[in-house]
This record gives C-alpha cells, structure tokens and sequence, in this order.
C-alpha cells in the first residue's frame, strides 16, 4: 500500500550554460508514494516559489505518459532512475523509502550541454535526424498502402526499433557517450521496411558521420544503452547497424 | 475592420464553401484554385507555429513544394509535439476489411458523431483524403500493424460499426508524428525549412489587415524576437489545460490562438470540450495530469460498475474487491443502454454515462469516482497472449501508475478532459477572418463537430497539413508573389513586440504571493466543477463570476521568481495562465449562450427523460463565432448557419 514518507533529494542546480553548478539538498515531508517523481518534484517547487520566493528547479518534461522523451535526469545514478523500462514521468515514489536521500542530476553526456539546473540541448539528435532517418518521400507521391505487402514479422520489429522515443538516456548512459543505441534504432527501423531500403546504405553512412561529427563516442558493447533504455530498445539494432554500416561501406 | 468583409453577409458568416455536390466540391476547387509557379514559391515565406502532426507535415510539405517556411516549437525538438501521446489510431475509409466501408460513409459518421454541428463540406473532404494519409504515412515506413499476409490490420473505434482504424501497437500518434518529423528533418536538411525549437509565440503582427509575422520569445535566453513571412498558420494545438488537470502535455497551451483572436480572429464554439471516458482516476491533490488509457480499449474491454449499491459500497471501503463480484451482480451499464454499439458508443456518451453511475452512487475506489474496464472476458475468449499483443503496453502503463495488474484485476478508470473540438475560426480554406492568417489541427474549430470521435484527431491533423492547406495556401499566396521579403524594422512589429514587453513587465512587477500552478489549480477546478460534463445556467453564471474574481487574483497576487531574460518556467507558465483564465470565461459564455445539449455541451436543463442530450436545432444549428472587442468590452457573438443539404439531421441513436 503506498503510504507518505520523508525524503531528502539533492539536486544540481546550475543558473546557465557557462556558470558553474553545484549541488543543493532539500528536505520534503509527507510525499505519497502514489505520486510520480515529478509531481514530487513540483511539489518541491512549490515549496521554493511559494515558501522560500526562490527560482524553482528547471527541469525538462511534457507529456508525462512517458512517450514524448522530453523528461530525462539520472536519479541515483540512473537515467530514468532505479526502475525499468519507464522514462522518469512514470516513476513513481513508490520505488524509494522513508529516509532515502535521493540525487539528481542531468543527462551527463558531452553533446547534451546543460542549458539550466536539469534541462539539457538535445538538438543533436535531431541534426542526426536531418542527416538521413528519413524515407525520401513527398507529400503525394505514395502508392497504395496495401501495394507493398511487408511479413508481420518485419512490420513488428520495426516497429520495437521505432518505439525509441529520442529521450537520449542511452547516450547519457554510455561511458563513452556513444549515440548507437538511438542511431540504429533509425536504421533498423527503416531497413527492415521495403520502401527504406532504398536508400539504406546513404542513410546509415550519413546519420553515423553526423554522429561523429557532433561528438558523440563510439560503441564498445557495454550495453548500458539497452539497460537503461526506458523503451527497451534492444542491442540487436546496434548489430544490425553495423552490419547495414559494413555493407554499406564496401560498396564504396 | 480588420476581419475580411467578404465572409459577412447580412449579419451572417459564410465560409466560401464551394458550389457543386458534395463528393465535388474538393475536386471542384482544386482545379480552380489559383497556384504559385516554382520560381515564384522560393520567394515566398510561411510561419508555421507548432510541430504537431498539423504543423510538422504542412511545414514539410510547404517545404517540399518550394516555399521557405520557419516553422515554431516551445519543446527542444519537433517530435516533443503532443500529438505523439495519442495511442489507438487513426481512420481512413479504406474498406481493406470489406466490411461496408465508404468514404460517405466515414463523413456520415463523423457528422453523427459530431451531433450535426459540424461542416458537411469540411467533412466530407476529410473523409475524402483520409486514403492519401495512409499511402503517404506507409511511404514514410510508419510500421502500421499488419496481418500475416503482410497487409494492414484494422480495429474498431467508437462511434463506427466498421473496422477503419489503422493502428501502431498503442503508438499510433507517436509512429505519426514520428513520419511527419522525418519528412520535416528531410526538409531541414535541404534548407527549406528553418527550425526555431524552444520559442514560443506571443502575438501576431498585422500589417495593413494581413499576418505577415510573429513575435515570439526564445524560451532559452528570454529574448523577444521577431519574424515576417507572407502568411501565418497557427497549428499550436487546443486549450484543454483551462481544466488544469487534463490528459493534455503540462506545457499544451491555448495562447497562440488567444493572441490570435486578440487582434480579431474569430473564435469558434469555444465551449466544445471532449471529455474522454477512458483515463486513470485521479488520485490525490498534488497531482499534474490525467493519463488517458486508448480508447482501443474498449473494443475488448467490458465495462461495468456493481448492481447492488452495498456492493459499491463494500468496494470503496476496501472490503470487497471486483474479482469477488459474480457476473449477475455486474451492471454492464453501456452495453444495457446501448445494445447496437455497447463499449463503443462515441466519447462523450460513454463520459456521461460513467457520470450518471457514479452521480448515482455506483462508483468505485476510495472517491466513488471511477468505475472498471474489465479484460477477464477478453482474455477469456482470447487468451491472455492476444490481449498482451493487443494492449500490453497500456497495461504495463496503468500498472506503473496504479500498481495494480489489469490481467488479474480491473482496470479504473473516468472521464478526463482531453480534446478541444472548438478553435479558431476557419473557412474551407483553412483562413481565419484575418487575412494571410491560417490556423490548422485541433487549433482550428471545423471537423469536429461538437464531438469527436477516437481515432479522427491524427486524421483530421494529418488531412490538414498534407493535404489540405498545401493547396489552398497557395490561393492566398498566389496574390503575394509582388510583395518582396521584408524587414521587422516596420512600426507595426516595435508596436507588438512592446506590447509583449509591457505585459512581462507588468507579470514580473506583481511579486504577490500566488504561485502560478495554484491559481491554475483554482481555474481547473471551477471549470471542472461549472463548465465540465454537466452544464447549467446558474453553474455558468457562477463560473464567470468566479472566473473574473481569479483574473483579479492573478494579476493583482501572482508571484514570478526569477529573471525575465533567462530560462524561466515561471513566466512561461503565467504568460499561459494569462489566457487560459480569459478562454475559461469565453468557454463558460459559449456554454450559457448554446442553450440545448449536443456532443460533448451538456447542458442539464437540456435533455431526454432517458438522460440523453437534447439538440434545439431550430435554435442553435449555427457555429458560434466569438468576436474580440476589448478586455473590459463583452465579445459579440457571429453566426455561420449550419445548412444540411445533404443528409438529414436525426437524433443520434446508439441504441439500435
């Protein structure tokens, strides 16, 4: 049963790109469990706006349903904190006890440079994008949907490859802030589908040149990526993007 | 006057619905319209304010056709935009189930749907292009769900007796709108569009009775900026956070079309709110938002509350559990109303029906306010591995929220806001009565109807920006092809951009007492509690008195911390809660005026004796157009007649 409890939460508090951050520990009385742990947050800011007339902590969020990929943090050394496969909007403060001291940071990822407190500039991901996860395709020009019979079994997994929400836990999480995770997602997804295949090898070629390009480290097979995935997104993808790389590059 | 004079005649909006039989109509005006040559299309520049499914693929598909478009988002990237939370599906009247399908006949229910308040010629080219969208989407490599011989799989929505729903697992909206952002970056990446993410816009520049820009703030640095273009189309979404609590993303806000009908846009059955019957109870005070659970459930879900009042009782008090009610003791409350359609009556029949129960004392968990959407018969029938397949992710979300496992128990759920049906006012051509000035999606008011139903928000977005507004922009810029790019230097933009100003600092100056979220909260709950699911005149009444004495609150007690050249969420929050408090009034004045029950207006003096909604057709076959005239002046309300030519209005029956 969920019940209230008492918390600490320590949190990086950062006022722009340039300054220098530091920690900060706050105390939170009578937190239901049944809250997620960004309505606990609120209620923290609350607390700060209302009662100490400070600046409340910024922090990135949306649709908090856990499909727009707008929240991030790393919560007691985690993306999306202690759970699984939830982005941190579906956490809920019953995965955390009376007592506990909680930390939260921001994505900790040299392409994602923090812009204030907790919300980081993700645009990298989408000048990846802009490098090439696209069909190259026209409003108007498709043919008829059924023209193109494609297996369950493609449509399906392509479809857990284009579940990735482009959160960037999976860069965050990597020690050597490698982005595979969510550019093989992309080119899984695409490459399993008839109408992708195309333009497969310039795609993959252009979105992992742009990957480099922007600073984001290589793969080296930890899997702390799929780990902490909050959409389960499997390390198959990066096998296969290295596969659709190779191939690609001997056609060169 | 600012507003075009060629919509009025005698006192009455017409909206240029083309000449011709229905099925004509589209075709009729695409091969008259006026067109803009490719040299002439890169001299041209459009702002398109929003990224969702509207604003991404009319900004894509601008961008394909040649024109330079700078397209707007308040989040870090276009794919944040909210319509990626929506989960079922969307409809096309393909008939790739042979189950009787049409294009009239997905107008037909659309217009039902809609209780007959909505455009039949809008309507029907909805319906019309609903096909493309799903060539289109298939072309991009959205992973639609297919069978085992490779083919599109189909289910059933409310509202519908085919299978016309074309679905994603219970990503639909995401695998969308994650097609319309591809075809963007395609468009970014060839420099035809300019993406502007975190800016947010303030207010629209008019010059010489045309849109020709924006100001808009960057969301990182505070800076007021401005923009010029030849046109401006608004597809910023709907309004639906005036409640607060609402299945709405936190930062989904009405403010793009507030400013609009500021300097004169019509404002169109603001009271039109879809109150949605499938989400997770609320579940205590410090809660943010309401989580929708697929309307796709209900295709195999049943639900029900119990026969017996002491049953209902034992429940909320924790001493009995669902599982310990027999079925003859279950009162599968839809299906008794409603034996044609059962689960799957439109939205808001199903709302207010929830209502009724637990109004009447039938409502289970600790509030009485929910009642259960049971999958044992589905797993019964199916197996547990179908419904898995089916809805498994809803599932693993409801019991991350609730921590309950839908397998073994029943779900909860009630009613919640969720969609706007009202908006901006628009004629066929996706115009506002402001020249140069397009609004498109959910911020417009014209598909809808007063109720719409599942699975026709993506159509009706994607129909729009794809296929829609591409064309008939162009009738409008055709006429702009001399009018060179020009300079913000222009006194109209210094005068918006120091109304803006003026107005920050007058937030930042209050230093009152009031934290933003809490005056919100006391919003959401006088339109929850006045202007929600059941309306009345005293309840409406109340609701405007209320809703004056917290703008007084707010602009005389708000406190903001904080820089106002800086990130600053605060601020953010209040230039929205700003113009939420004035919808709020302008929704409750909708409501008073609109005195019968249609969709999803319910108004309790306005009804069967069986408890359904009551149209007064002879009264109110009209859309309600709301014109601005000053923030201490009432607004007047403008007519567009609602002529059927082409079907004849019934009372909506889902019984038989």
């Amino acid at each position: 049963m969920d019940k209230n409890i008492n918390i600490k939460v320590k949190v990086w508090r950062q006022a722009g790109p340039k300054a220098k951050g530091a920690f900060e520990t706050y105390e939170l009385k009578n937190i239901s469990q049944g809250s997620s742990f960004l309505e606990m947050l609120d209620v923290l800011n609350e607390q700060l706006v209302n009662k100490e007339r400070k600046e409340p902590i910024a922090f990135d969020h949306d649709c908090r349903e856990g499909i727009c990929g707008m929240c991030s943090l790393y919560i007691n050394g985690h993306p999306h904190g202690p759970d699984t496969a939830v982005t941190t909007c579906q956490l809920h403060m019953r995965r955390f006890n009376d007592g506990d001291l909680i930390t939260v940071e921001p994505w900790r990822s040299h392409a994602f440079p923090v812009i204030k407190d907790l919300v980081v500039d993700r645009r990298a991901y989408d000048k990846i994008m802009q490098a090439g996860g696209f069909i190259s395709v026209n409003t108007g020009c498709g043919v008829d949907a059924n023209a193109i019979p494609i297996s369950k079994q493609a449509a399906d997994e392509a479809m857990d490859a284009a579940s990735c929400i482009g959160c960037g836990a999976c860069a965050a999480a990597c020690k050597n802030g490698s982005a595979m995770l969510f550019v093989s997602a992309k080119v899984s997804q695409l490459a399993l589908l008839p109408q992708g295949k195309i333009e497969a090898k310039r795609r993959v070629k252009a979105m992992l040149s742009k990957m480099d390009e922007l600073g984001f480290g290589n793969c080296t097979n930890t899997g702390a990526c799929a780990a902490e995935c909050p959409k389960s997104v499997s390390l198959s993808n990066i096998a296969r993007l290295n596969r659709e790389f190779i191939c690609a590059k001997l056609g060169d | 006057m600012i507003q075009r004079e060629e919509l009025l005649k005698d006192g009455e909006i017409f909206a240029k619905i083309p000449e011709g039989p229905l099925a004509e109509k589209w075709t009729n005006y695409k091969a008259h319209q006026k067109l803009v040559n490719p040299a002439n299309k890169r001299k041209l520049d459009v702002i398109v304010v929003g990224t969702g499914l509207a604003g991404a693929s009319a900004a894509a598909s601008l961008g394909e056709m040649g024109f330079h478009v700078l397209n707007f988002c308040i989040q870090d990237s276009p794919r944040r935009a909210h319509s990626i939370a929506a989960q079922g599906g969307i409809n096309a009247a393909k008939n790739y189930q042979n189950d009787g399908d049409s294009v009239y006949r997905l107008f037909y229910d659309t217009i039902k749907g809609g209780d007959y308040r909505a455009r039949e010629a809008n309507v029907y080219r909805l319906a019309e292009v609903s096909n493309s969208i799903i060539d289109q989407c298939v072309a991009q490599g959205v992973p639609f769900a297919r069978d085992y011989g490779g083919l599109l799989d189909n289910r059933s929505f409310g509202g519908a007796q085919v299978s016309r729903t074309f679905y994603a697992k219970g990503q639909t909206g995401q695998q969308l709108l994650l097609g319309a952002y591809s075809a963007l970056s395609r468009q970014v990446s060839k420099g035809t569009v300019s993406l502007y993410t975190r800016y947010e816009m303030l207010d629209v520049v008019i010059i010489e009775g045309r849109a020709r820009g924006i100001i808009a703030r960057n969301l990182v640095t505070g800076k007021i900026e401005r923009f010029s273009a030849h046109a401006v189309v608004i597809a910023s979404g709907g309004y639906g956070n005036t409640f607060f609590l609402s299945t709405n993303a936190m930062a989904s806000n009405g403010s793009a079309a507030w400013q609009i009908y500021k300097k004169g846009a019509w404002f169109a059955n603001p009271c039109y709110a879809q109150i949605h019957p499938t989400c997770i109870p609320k579940h205590g005070e410090f809660q943010s938002k309401l989580t929708l659970m697929s309307e796709s459930l209900r295709n195999d879900g049943r639900i029900w509350v119990p026969k017996k009042k002491e049953d209902a009782e034992a429940i909320r008090a924790g001493k009995k559990k669902p599982t310990d009610i027999p079925d003859e003791d279950r009162d599968f409350y839809l299906e008794r109303r409603y034996p044609a359609f059962g689960n799957l009556v439109p939205r808001d029949v199903a709302s207010r029906a929830a209502k009724e129960r637990c109004d009447a004392g039938f409502g289970v968990n600790e509030t009485g306010l929910a009642v259960y959407l049971d999958f044992k018969y589905a797993i019964e029938r199916l197996g547990k591995e179908t419904v898995a397949a089916r809805y498994g992710n809803l599932f693993q979300m409801y019991e991350k929220i609730v921590d309950d496992n839908p397998y073994e128990t029943p779900m909860m759920i009630f009613p919640a806001i969720h969609y706007t049906m009202g908006g901006i006012w628009v004629d066929y051509e996706l115009q506002t009565s402001i020249r140069g000035l397009f609004a498109i999606g959910e911020a417009n008011f014209s598909d809808h109807g007063a109720n719409r139903l599942g699975a026709s928000a993506l159509m009706q977005g994607l129909a729009d920006g794809y296929f829609v507004l591409p064309y008939t922009i162009q009738n409008y810029l055709a006429d702009q092809i001399q009018v060179p790019r020009f300079s913000t230097d222009c006194p109209e933009f210094a005068e918006a951009e120091k109304a803006i100003n003026d107005k920050i600092e007058r937030l930042m100056g209050i230093k009152g007492k009031r934290s933003v979220d809490s005056i919100h909260r006391e919003l959401g709950n006088i339109m929850w509690e006045y202007v929600g699911m059941g309306r009345t005149k005293e309840g409406l009444e109340k609701a405007i008195t209320l809703i004056a004495d917290l703008k007084k609150v707010f602009w005389n007690d708000l406190f903001i911390p904080g820089k106002r050249n800086d990130f600053n969420v605060e601020l953010e929050k209040a230039l929205r809660l700003a113009d939420f408090i004035e919808i709020g009034d302008l929704m409750a004045r909708d409501a008073l005026n609109r005195e019968e029950s249609c969709g999803g207006h319910f108004r309790e003096e306005y009804q069967t004796e069986e408890g359904e909604a009551l149209r007064q057709d002879d009264k109110f076959s009209y859309v309600s157009c709301w014109q601005y005239n000053g923030d201490d002046q009432e607004p007047t309300l403008l007519k567009e007649p609602l002529n059927y030519e082409f079907i004849t209005r019934q009372t909506r029956n889902y019984k038989a």
